[in-house]
């Protein structure tokens, strides 16, 4: 089977994170491997080792798009496991909006040749807009299977469950598809010493827009269809009175709420 | 005048308050046309019709919701052709979301997510990075799809009431969709929905076990009931409870955060919630870090007396 994992560079959730005064971007120093995104790498690595691994043909090939950094989100994901790491960097991509960036990605895929499965995380932990996976499918026209929270592969054929707001659901779609994972499918591994050594062998193909038949105005910038005019920083919330309960902090809660008009 | 198409996907036999803000929004932006997806209950006509809704549109067919995403999007893409839209606005849940990414495509749309607000040129405004910015964005295509926050308009009829015309459009043929196979609905709690909830009273890993105490509270309160991932992970309350991150964002008048310590991933769901009180044993707990009242505390001692109290005053 050969599978597709897409990684992303994003910065850390456990900072302040901020937007770049050029075009409002988020500022990418300080970036990790998405938590988000460990979920669908550690999906993809058992849907192949339940088939035989990399020895029996397997590959799990993590694709990251973004800037000469995102190549550690790569780096992260062969150490888990991934057995091939592809990364998809040019400065005209700067900037893309969520349809440059599935336009890029999608073109990124049809260059890896047959892909059996796309897998990805639920959302990035940046842009938090959950539109990639759904735009890649349409763009690929693969069945799309979202927000997983499990995911067998038997012959050609996937089953999910997902968990909607008022019913779960079963749901079965024929491969080559587009699945997105939530953090309920598993437990992501940690690289082990031995995975960390495997990784300094195994490649990584960096790819250009040229390489994937793309043009510069397609993407960045240039090729979004959306742009962000303004951005204000909120006010970070500051704490505001604490009591420590001396058998009446129910009552002064409920006197709080009351000056509030919130009762 | 701007076409706006509101997709509004199977309402049952009256719409949700969420669809009253999609038509409420849309009226301020130009004509309103709603895509429907199942079936139109006279009450719910009947609202359009309040609502200032200028035409209804159908599905040719009825199988839309045995699939995944995929043919609504085509539909509600043929939807907004047949209906000239400019501005296409659909609610903010995640498969709204999906929805409006698909359509992006199809129909060459910038799409915008978790809006709370649009100006009449279509500036669309959100925020992002865990509630720390305020953003203006802004499509610069022909046409826009827009998903919207609930909680952020307040519904209001037309000022006229409208008798809007209904037409079929054509469902395109999808060429592969994920079709579902099985559906189990979940019993409904008979509380508010938790994303649209006026308050929300959420308990976390402190409720050790019992959410008892925060139902109660919530129930004094009118609130939804919410809760931390621990809480929900540990099997004590059903996961479609869980905010944050990875669950739902809600951004209530107020937010009562109970035995939850405030990791970074429970804020980022919580933080532009307007009044914040937290109830911990340990003041060293980062939810007091951002709490407008905070009370150092045992849960089990501090949640009931204040719902009794509630009660009694509420007579
Ligand atoms: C990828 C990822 C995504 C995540 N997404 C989410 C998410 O969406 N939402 C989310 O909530 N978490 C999420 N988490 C988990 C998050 O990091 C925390 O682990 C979680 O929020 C902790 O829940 P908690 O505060 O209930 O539990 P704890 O951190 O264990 O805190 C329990 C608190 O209860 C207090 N307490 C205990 N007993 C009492 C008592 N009797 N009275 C008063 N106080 C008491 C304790 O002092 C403590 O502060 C995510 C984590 C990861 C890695």
């Amino acid at each position: 089977m050969k599978i597709v994992v897409l990684v992303k560079h994003v910065p850390d959730a456990q900072f302040d994170r901020h937007l770049n005064g050029d075009g409002n971007t988020v500022d990418r120093d300080e970036s990790i491997l998405s938590e988000l995104d460990e979920y669908a790498l550690e999906a993809a690595l058992q849907l192949a080792e339940a088939r035989g691994g990399s020895k029996a043909g397997n590959q799990v090939i993590a694709l990251s798009m973004g800037p000469a950094g995102a190549v550690n989100a790569v780096k992260k994901s062969l150490q888990m496991g991934a057995t091939e790491g592809v990364h998809l960097t040019d400065d005209a991509l700067a900037g893309s909006d969520a349809a440059a960036t599935s336009l890029a990605l999608a073109a990124a895929v049809r260059h890896l040749g047959d892909v059996d499965l796309v897998i990805t995380g639920m959302a990035s932990t940046d842009g938090e807009t959950s539109l990639v996976p759904a735009q890649l499918a349409e763009r690929l026209g693969l069945p799309q299977v979202t927000f997983a929270s499990t995911l067998q592969v038997d012959g050609g054929r996937l089953t999910a469950r997902r968990d909607a707001d008022t019913s779960s659901e079963t749901v079965e779609a024929p491969l080559p598809a587009v699945v997105s994972v939530t953090d309920q499918i598993n437990e992501p591994r940690y690289p082990n010493f031995k995975g960390i050594i495997a990784a300094k062998r195994k490649s990584i193909t960096t790819l250009s827009l040229a390489d994937i038949g793309v043009e510069p105005a397609q993407v960045g910038f240039a090729g979004s269809w959306t742009s962000v005019t303004n951005a204000e920083q909120r006010p970070p919330r500051t704490a505001g009175t604490i009591i420590t309960d001396e058998g009446d902090a129910g009552i002064k809660l409920v006197d709080f709420l009351a000056a509030q008009k919130l009762l | 005048m701007a076409q706006v198409l509101v997709f509004i996907d199977n309402p049952g036999a009256s719409l949700k308050k969420s669809s009253l803000e999609l038509l409420t929004l849309a009226r301020s932006l130009g004509e309103s046309t709603v895509a429907l997806n199942g079936e139109l209950a006279d009450g719910v006509a009947a609202t359009f019709a309040e609502y200032g809704v200028a035409g209804i549109l159908r599905p040719s067919v009825q199988d839309l919701d045995d699939f995944l995403v995929a043919p609504k999007a085509a539909y509600v893409a043929a939807a907004a052709e047949t209906a000239g839209a400019a501005i296409v606005l659909l609610d903010n849940s995640p498969e709204g979301k999906e929805i409006a990414a698909r359509v992006g495509i199809r129909l060459n749309a910038g799409v915008i997510t978790d809006v709370v607000a649009v100006d009449p040129d279509g500036t669309a405004h959100k925020s992002v990075l865990a509630g720390s910015y305020n953003t203006a964005c802004k499509a610069s295509t022909a046409v826009s799809v827009l998903t919207l926050k609930a909680n952020n308009v307040t519904p209001e009829p037309a000022a006229a009431p409208t008798t809007p015309g209904t037409a079929t459009v054509e469902v395109p043929a999808v060429a592969a969709a994920a079709r579902i196979t099985e559906r189990q609905q979940k019993v409904a709690s008979g509380r508010p929905d938790l994303t649209d909830a006026r308050i929300v009273v959420a308990g976390g890993r402190g409720m050790d076990g019992d959410f008892g105490p925060v139902e109660e509270l919530a129930d004094a309160l009118g609130a939804a009931v919410g809760a931390s991932r621990a809480a929900t992970d540990a099997g004590w309350i059903s996961h479609d409870a869980q905010v944050g991150q990875t669950g739902k964002t809600v951004s209530p008048q107020l937010y009562i955060s109970a035995g939850i310590s405030g990791a970074i991933q429970q804020k980022a769901g919580m933080q532009t919630s307007k009044v914040i009180v937290a109830v911990n044993k340990d003041a060293e707990s980062p939810v007091f870090e951002i709490a407008d009242f905070g009370i150092i505390g045992d849960v089990f001692d501090v949640l009931p007396q204040a719902a009794a109290e509630i009660k009694k005053r509420k007579g």
